[in-house]
């Protein structure tokens, strides 16, 4: 009797360990999905960057800097390795962006093109699409990096070395700023 | 956050789905107590579990295909209209979704949408033509905001399965009703099981059953109604949170209500699943009806003063009602920061006449249905149906012959796609790309055939395509008669 009871809080121990580790990697790949929405997204801000440059360049010859400041910011953004790095290098782009768009108010003709507007709205809707991914992906690691600290789910993220994530921060400030991409005419 | 919500919506679902298949169960019971007698309710029971089995697999397997096919929604690629495939893909992102949701356009004049689509991995979204023609980026993302919410939430699994419950107490109580009232509860079967049981238990076993059949239906659709109404208040909470722009919705859901065009593609089955009920409905506060007051919904909106959050729309709620009450679980809403408000898209300022965007849209439609666009010299644009087959058209204007390209007409036919090329207008912000130069009508076909690129507007900046692809732009004092492409040298006449 006393062996069924033992055997029976062992196979309960069994499942409930299991059930922790399990729900530890569904978390962990929650987090690398939302990272990849968000870096499929970033990509495809570095792909239509060229374009929009090149669109720009026959209209905005005294514009040189501008242009090739958001030029260098892409190719550094496009380097960037780490999660935090990636975050520096994408507020410096979005920065960049910004400031180019400012200047882009000043050139009617520009505003009045049609592939620069269509490439203005694939821009704005690709900077909407990182901050949604962006909020999904904090939700996915703050959960995650809970789950890791709290007990007992410590315990057997202790034991098969899970580690916290890291945030993706692009600046505030950049944030607020990334609507103005789209302009009015 | 959404996690919490999602969770205690299925719970909800799920007690709700019971307490009305007990409804039905206990209503096949008594009937089948009441019409055949002793042993007749485990029968009633089969039969109303049978009906339900039938009208349930109905709706599950050709639901949402029915549902779109009845509204008449026609289904677009993203060149169509790039903005509001935009517009849904951030959603999907935003909530969370597992796939992207199909996009349909239905060709009505009347703004509404709806989603559908039993499961998240497997949903579309339809929007009406109107909706695209009145509403600015933000409002548009708001509306497919409160669809993805209702994706999102699993409503619309909800409420087929409830419909469908309601559908079968609804029918079973009319079957039931109707024949006691034509055999004037004096049928043989009824005799006879009163005779075998010796006019004992028969007469409150069929008092029992007709009140149940009568207040069942009723007690259903209340709670039908309740549910329905709770979902649509939850979709606009949970839109606000994932656009963070309340004003985008409640500039929607203004425009939509100020409307005064009936939209012919809803009817009884399909109203429920509208933004905003179609169909005019009962008035106001109405405790029958499936949507909220809509006025108290953008009041609601209106109100909401901290921020984009569940807590801000929870407490607007309760200033608009004048008294405390819960949309959404406590837990979702304890785990739900403060959220900021954010900024409007410049879009905004940026309000083509609606003229022009109708004139957009409705040739929008006319592309998704496989017209074919010609200019003529006069500066008519003639629409050509898909199966128009002449080779040239009078145009209905001028009288002059146009002749019609024909790769043109059976390219469009084929592939609506295409069209975003020729749809675009110079004043339309969100075409795909500038309009090809034209063969010019009346020219010799063939590979040499001399092109014709109209100007729509003099005094403009304009750009149109050659035929090789390059980009020509032409200024507001451009006034030669024609143009080299400085790419493959072709020359354009510019009219």
């Amino acid at each position: 009797m006393a062996a069924l009871i033992f055997l029976g809080v062992v196979v309960l121990a069994v499942v409930f360990f299991v059930g922790i580790y399990n729900s530890l990697v569904g978390l962990r790949n929650r987090v690398k999905n939302a990272w990849s929405q968000i870096d499929v997204q970033l990509k495809r801000r570095h792909d239509l960057i060229p374009n929009l440059v090149e669109t720009a360049k026959g209209y905005m010859t005294h514009e040189r800097e501008t242009l090739s400041a958001v030029t260098e910011a892409r190719s550094r953004a496009m380097g960037a390795g780490s999660v935090a790095d990636k975050g520096a290098a994408e507020t410096q782009l979005s920065q960049a962006l910004s400031k180019f768009m400012v200047v882009v108010e000043n050139y009617p003709d520009l505003k009045a093109n049609q592939n620069f507007l269509s490439l203005q709205e694939e821009l704005t809707s690709t900077e909407n699409k990182i901050a949604f991914a962006r909020q999904s992906y904090t939700d996915a690691v703050n959960f995650y990096n809970n789950k890791i600290e709290m007990f007992p789910s410590n315990v057997v993220a202790g034991m098969f070395n899970f580690r916290p994530e890291t945030f993706f921060e692009i600046e505030d400030a950049a944030q607020r700023e990334a609507p103005k991409v789209s302009f009015t005419r | 956050m959404f996690w919490e919500l999602i969770a205690a919506n299925r719970r909800k679902s799920f007690l709700l789905f019971v307490g009305m298949a007990a409804l039905l169960v206990t209503l096949g019971y008594f009937i089948g107590e009441a019409t055949m007698g002793e042993g007749g309710g485990n029968i009633g029971i089969i039969v109303a579990t049978a009906v339900w089995v039938i009208m349930s697999a109905a709706s599950v397997f050709g639901g949402p295909d029915i549902v779109l096919r009845m509204s008449r929604a026609k289904p677009v690629t993203s060149d169509v209209h790039p903005q509001l495939f935009n517009i849904v893909e951030e959603m999907k992102i935003a909530a969370g979704l597992p796939a992207m949701p199909k996009v349909y356009i239905i060709d009505e004049r009347a703004p509404n949408a709806f989603a559908t689509g039993l499961k998240p991995e497997n949903s579309s979204i339809a929007v009406t033509a109107g909706l695209l023609t009145k509403l600015n980026r933000d409002e548009l993302q708001g509306v497919i905001a409160h669809e993805t919410s209702h994706i999102m939430n699993r409503d619309v699994q909800f409420l087929t399965l409830a419909s469908v419950m309601l559908g079968s107490i609804v029918l079973i109580s009319q079957v039931f009703l109707r024949g006691m009232w034509y055999s004037g509860g004096s049928s043989k079967r009824w005799r006879s099981s009163k005779k075998s049981e010796g006019g004992g238990g028969g007469a409150p076993l069929i008092i029992i059953a007709i009140v149940l059949a009568i207040l069942g239906p009723i007690f259903a659709r209340l709670l039908y109604f309740s549910i329905s109404r709770q979902r649509e208040y939850l979709a606009d909470a949970c839109a606000v949170r994932l656009t963070r722009y309340p004003a985008g919705l409640a500039g929607a859901l203004e425009k939509i209500s100020q409307s005064p065009l009936q939209l012919d593609a809803a009817n009884q089955v399909t109203a429920p699943m509208y933004i905003v009920a179609p169909l005019g409905g009962p008035k106001a506060t109405s405790w029958a009806s499936t949507h909220p007051p809509i006025q108290e919904r953008i009041a609601i909106l209106r109100g909401m003063s901290e921020g984009a959050g569940f807590l801000s729309y929870q407490h607007a709620l309760a200033k608009v009602r004048g008294k405390p009450s819960m949309i959404m679980p406590a837990s979702a809403i304890k785990k739900d920061e403060r959220v900021a408000v954010r900024e409007a898209h410049p879009d905004v300022a940026r309000e083509q006449s609606e003229k022009d965007k109708t004139r957009d849209v409705m040739d929008l439609m006319r592309a998704v249905n496989g017209f074919a666009f010609l200019l003529c010299a006069c500066g008519l644009k003639i629409k050509l149906p898909p199966e128009f087959e002449e080779a040239s058209v009078k145009c209905p204007r001028c009288g002059r012959d146009n002749e019609v390209p024909r790769a043109q007409v059976s390219e469009f036919a084929e592939v609506a796609a295409a069209v975003g090329a020729i749809v675009g207008t110079p004043t339309k912000p969100d075409a795909s790309g500038p309009p090809f130069a034209q063969p010019a009508p009346g020219g010799s076909s063939g590979a040499d055939a001399p092109l014709e690129y109209r100007r729509r507007a003099h005094k403009k900046w304009e750009s149109f395509s050659c035929a090789c692809g390059h980009l020509l732009q032409l200024s507001p004092v451009f006034s030669a008669s024609q143009m080299k492409c400085p790419n493959c040298s072709r020359i354009t006449r510019i009219v």
